[in-house]
């Protein structure tokens, strides 16, 4: 049984058709890769997968189970979580305020409710740790580094122990070392056995954590291998259109 | 002779690693940065720099006057600072959201209308509390709703409801004052105008709504999220908090503040009329900002709320025993609050 699966998706803006029937099945644990050009249609798949609209045709399976999306929160509540490209982080909180936004945990009986910040911080380090960052959960955002901050963002993720992560471009705007450290943290996901969908542009991020590739032109999805099966060189054609189909 | 025995590819491999920047060094120095603890935090605050601002003036003013440290000076000082305090509070609330309310003193003279109007006919304090704080939710409520929802400029919402407050509060009351306030008219009065231990009832309230609000930011849920909100909207709605109840819940706690101040305020003077409050506004957004609230938002510190008033009302006073014309006054209060600006500018510069 598949984790997730897209039947024959298509999204409309009008007359432009950004996604022309896309089928995509995920297993557990597995990461694939999303890749194609500015305008291939990433993104609005992205989007569909993550909540922020629904499709125009076709549907989206949970273990089997046809789910409608109509706001990102649905998308969660079904154990998709995203790792947004601009990360979606208050710097003006601290790393464990981040990571418990929005579903923060409370002690104490009602109206004397508060907010439980040492469970909180305990547990946001605790994260940390099993991704193997130094990130400290009393640290404001504001102050971090782009690797330390993608560790808060994808520590966020694991909160709900989600069957599937998805992260948009999170090798973008980062160092060269950090990216080494985001890859890391990828393959940690993995590891605790979250499938991931990334979502880039860089070749060689998706060559050396991914299991699957699957390459999108113009709204149609025109191969998808396996990692093993292919070769920067062939995924570089498709991407450009050097290669129609594979 | 060392420089003899670099070859070519050493010379070049250097031109090539100077103008490189340590960028290992550069992260392993942000990653040392944290969030610093105990007094050190507390150094970093705006309302703490304005308290040793205030003192420092206290401190200069008891040489200046010998009136300024009487037991009657600092009531004074302490009561008239109380009712902008109030109000203070509730608008570092909606500045935190990265908002602003223009409104508020205009609807303080509607709150006093309506209130001084219910108890005029004879209804007791209790009803003429409700029909003060019922008024001032309202108006938050159409704020709220006019900028979450519509999505309209906080600035330009606020300023229209400035215009018609006023105006609704002129109609209401025939525009003539109030001074009769019904069979509780002195309890109304001993409320907002007396005092307990010899400290003004709104300080004391001033002091019970400022505990309140310490633990509302750093205990609530709602304290925590109003300040995602202003640290970055957009993040907190992906999050799964709702933005826009939230901002509407944030615009009615501050008109709410202002009807409190208004009760107190009205009980205080004797007298409602359809002016009261007017330029409030501006007082209440100097204290505000004096207290460390940033407009850009994401900031907010209970104590500021007090403590800017308090500096604010402290320049009137002192202006008031040294001599100076009360002319000057509002120059002075404009010039803190630019220097406070400036100050808070100055330490986030310092710490970046």
């Amino acid at each position: 049984m598949s984790l997730m699966e897209l039947r024959q998706v298509t999204k409309s803006f009008g007359a432009i058709h950004a996604l022309n029937g896309v089928d995509l099945k995920l297993e557990p644990g597995e990461a694939v890769g999303l890749m194609g050009d500015n305008g291939a249609g990433k993104s609005t798949l992205m989007k569909i997968i993550a909540g922020n609209f629904p499709p125009t045709t076709g549907e989206i399976r949970i273990e089997n189970k046809r789910v409608h999306f109509t706001k990102p929160i649905d998308a969660r509540e079904n154990g998709i979580e995203i790792v947004y490209q601009d990360l979606a982080l208050c710097d003006n909180l601290t790393a464990g305020a981040n990571v418990f936004l929005g579903r923060e945990l409370k002690r104490g009986i009602w109206p004397f409710r508060k907010l439980d910040h040492q469970a909180m911080n305990t547990r946001a380090g605790e994260l940390f740790g099993e991704l193997k960052s130094e990130t400290r959960p009393r640290d404001l955002v504001k102050q971090m580094s782009g690797g330390q901050r993608q560790a808060v963002a994808i520590a966020r993720t694991r909160l709900s122990e989600p069957k599937l992560v998805l992260m948009d471009e999170p090798t973008a705007a980062i160092s060269v070392r950090q990216v080494a450290e985001v890859l890391n943290l990828i393959k940690r996901l993995k590891d605790q056995g979250h499938a991931v969908i990334l979502v880039s542009h860089r070749m060689p991020d998706v060559f050396e954590v991914c299991d699957r590739v699957a390459v999108l032109r113009r709204g149609t999805k025109v191969a998808d291998k396996k990692i093993n099966d292919t070769s920067p060189e062939e995924v570089t054609g498709l991407i450009i259109g050097a290669i129609q189909a594979a | 002779m060392t420089d003899n025995t670099q070859t070519p590819q050493d010379a070049h491999d250097k031109t090539v690693q100077t103008p490189s920047i340590d960028h290992a060094a550069i992260d392993e120095s942000i990653t040392l940065r944290q969030e610093v603890s105990g007094i050190g935090a507390i150094l970093r605050t705006q309302p703490f720099w304005v308290f040793v601002a205030i003192f420092a003036i206290g401190v200069v003013m008891t040489f200046v006057s010998d009136a300024f440290l009487t037991e009657r000076n600092m009531f004074n000082i302490t009561r008239n600072m109380a009712f902008f305090g109030i109000m203070a509070l509730g608008m570092s609330a909606v500045i935190c959201t990265a908002g602003i309310d223009l409104s508020v003193g205009s609807l303080m003279g509607l709150c006093a209308i309506n209130l001084a109007l219910v108890l005029q006919a004879g209804w007791g304090v209790e009803v003429g509390f409700l029909a003060c704080m019922f008024t001032a939710a309202v108006v938050g409520f159409i704020n709220g709703v006019l900028i979450a929802y519509v999505r309209l400029a906080p600035f330009v919402v606020t300023l229209g409801m400035l215009a018609m407050s006023r105006s609704i509060a002129m109609v209401i009351s025939n525009n003539k004052m109030v001074y009769e306030f019904g069979p509780d008219q002195d309890l109304f009065e001993q409320i907002g105008g007396g005092s307990l231990l010899g400290v003004p009832n709104v300080v004391w309230v001033l002091t019970a709504m400022t505990l309140f609000f310490l633990w509302v930011w750093r205990y609530s849920q709602w304290g925590r999220w109003v300040i995602a909100i202003g640290g970055n909207a957009h993040a907190a709605k992906l999050s799964g908090i709702p933005v826009e109840r939230v901002i509407v819940s944030v615009y009615m706690v501050c008109s709410m503040c202002t009807g409190v101040a208004a009760f107190m305020f009205i009980g205080y003077t004797g007298s409602a009329t359809n002016g009261m409050g007017a330029t409030y506004e501006l007082n209440v957004i100097a204290a505000s900002v004096i207290g460390g609230a940033n407009l850009m938002g994401g900031v907010v510190y209970a104590l500021g709320a007090p403590i800017g008033a308090a500096l604010v009302e402290l320049i009137r006073n002192s202006l008031l025993l040294a001599g100076i014309p009360a002319l000057w006054q509002q120059f002075f209060v404009g010039l803190f609050l630019i220097l406070a600006v400036l100050l808070e500018q100055l330490r986030n510069r310092g710490g970046k």
